[in-house]
């Protein structure tokens, strides 16, 4: 049972397509079939939500479908919410 | 693969249509009540009521006209009563839709009233709509129709399953010959740099980047904060969608892997020939169904990820998603479940292939979900303030 995918490699967020526990460790799966390493989640992940599967500085890039997302505006720990609270657009 | 078949309505100007409405349109807000009335009195014909068309001017008036005549030209609709104010601008928006060669009459009111208009359109109205019950079906094929795409309330999911489904589908009717557009404008910020390399031609990828270019400028201008709620939306927000960026990169899934675009369209223009169309329009669902209508589509491909409810009175609205939670607490809006491309359970190519089955279903008559709960939004783009 996959807890979340990974659209692309090069990505370092996962989206969860169950709601994932704090605590649980969270099995992911990748669109192209590659391995995945198993995050443990800090926080309560709801589906369709962001997981971290690095540790982030403020200032850093978020990569999802291989390409920028926006920057981090708050430190990030692996396997926690990564959303509006620690994330921006670099557009508008 | 073979081309699907269905039965659908064969209009004379050799155009293919899947429903058969008889509308009455109004030129401007003032004659709504007019035509509301005749669709009280006479069973069977579709009133198009809209908040616009007094003292509009330069391009906003341009895309006032091209949205009506579009709206009665479509192929979706076998006869058109427009009803305005005064007969100048009545008649011509009668006269582009009678390029069609499809039956069409124009009223005003001033100098008669309502109730003498209502009881000539209605008498107009009752000949139409009988005259067209009797139109039969014919054999037409999926290459004949044009097929428009845009998502709404997305989340994740609509980037993992519900938008690539679609974007299946669009490689598979650019393969077969069919036309098809996307667009939301707005909406591709954080990705335009990919669209641009999907163009057709060198010329085309600038022509795209212009139009892109002068939306995000405008938003620029006028913004008071980074639109976060408004754009993504605060649904876009609570399933999980963070940035304008994430949004986008989702949203052009429904472009598919292999397809390159062949135009820009300005909002409500009919592509001049068969294959992908990217049209400028607004990414709010009422204003860019309502713009793709008038450009010609018959059938709408719409992925949602939260449950965005949107219908169209003349081009039937297909929803897809992949968001279980939408698929199982709003199933009376969703034509086609795709969430187990979640679990693993189901493919891409799978979903693609039962959506391109509910899209012959579809066009042979089956009513879509936003039709059978009556979902009729129709809403003009306003370009900016009034004369």
């Amino acid at each position: 049972m996959r807890d979340f995918i990974v659209h692309d490699q090069r990505d370092n967020v996962g989206v969860a397509v169950v709601d994932i526990q704090p605590g649980h460790t969270a099995k992911g799966a990748a669109l192209d079939g590659g391995a995945v390493a198993d995050i443990p989640a800090r926080e309560a992940i709801p589906l369709g939500h962001k997981i971290a599967l690095r540790d982030f500085k403020a200032g850093e890039t978020i990569i999802k479908y291989g390409e920028d997302i926006g920057k981090v505006v708050a430190p990030i720990r692996a396997g926690e919410h990564v959303h509006v609270h620690n994330l921006k657009t670099k557009r508008w | 693969m073979q081309i699907p078949r269905f039965k659908a309505y064969r209009r004379k100007n050799g155009q293919v249509g899947i429903r058969n409405h008889v509308i009455i349109l109004p030129v401007d807000d003032i004659s709504n009540a007019a035509c509301e009335s005749v669709a009280r009195v006479i069973q069977g014909v579709l009133a198009l009521p809209h908040a616009y068309g007094r003292l509009q001017f330069g391009e906003d008036l341009d895309l006032l006209f091209r949205t009506l005549i579009g709206t009665g030209a479509n192929p979706n609709v076998a006869a058109a009563i427009v009803i305005g104010i005064e007969p100048g601008w009545t008649e011509r928006v009668v006269e582009g839709i009678a390029k069609t060669g499809k039956p069409v009459t124009g009223f005003s009111i001033e100098r008669k009233g309502d109730l003498q208009t209502i009881a000539e359109a209605a008498r107009k109205a009752q000949e139409y709509v009988q005259w067209a019950s009797e139109t039969e079906r014919q054999d037409c094929a999926m290459n004949e129709i044009y097929v428009s795409t845009k998502c709404g309330e997305s989340d994740t999911t609509t980037g993992l399953a519900s938008c690539p489904t679609v974007g299946a589908v669009f490689d598979q009717l650019d393969e077969i010959g069919g036309t098809m557009s996307f667009g939301e404008t707005s909406e591709l910020t954080g990705a335009e740099h990919i669209v641009k390399r999907r163009a057709a031609t060198p010329e085309v990828a600038e022509a795209f980047m212009r139009t892109w270019s002068s939306y995000n400028d405008f938003i620029n201008q006028h913004k008071t904060n980074d639109l976060s709620e408004s754009q993504p939306t605060k649904g876009n927000i609570r399933g999980g969608l963070t940035t304008i960026e994430e949004k986008a990169l989702g949203n052009i899934q429904k472009m598919g892997k292999r397809t390159r675009f062949a135009g820009v369209l300005k909002p409500a223009e009919a592509p001049e020939s068969k294959g992908l169309w990217f049209m400028d329009t607004s990414s709010a669902a009422a204003e860019a169904l309502t713009l793709w209508a008038a450009s010609g589509a018959v059938l709408h491909l719409f992925p949602t990820g939260q449950g965005n409810i949107i219908g169209n009175p003349i081009l039937p609205v297909i929803k897809l998603s992949g968001n279980p939670l939408t698929c199982s607490t709003m199933s009376e809006h969703i034509d086609l479940d795709v969430s187990q491309i979640l679990s693993g359970e189901m493919t891409v190519e799978t979903a693609g292939e039962k959506l391109l089955e509910l899209m012959k279903r579809t066009a042979n008559g089956r009513l879509t979900a936003a039709e059978a709960l009556g979902h009729r939004e129709f809403v003009m783009t306003k370009l900016y303030r009034s004369a």
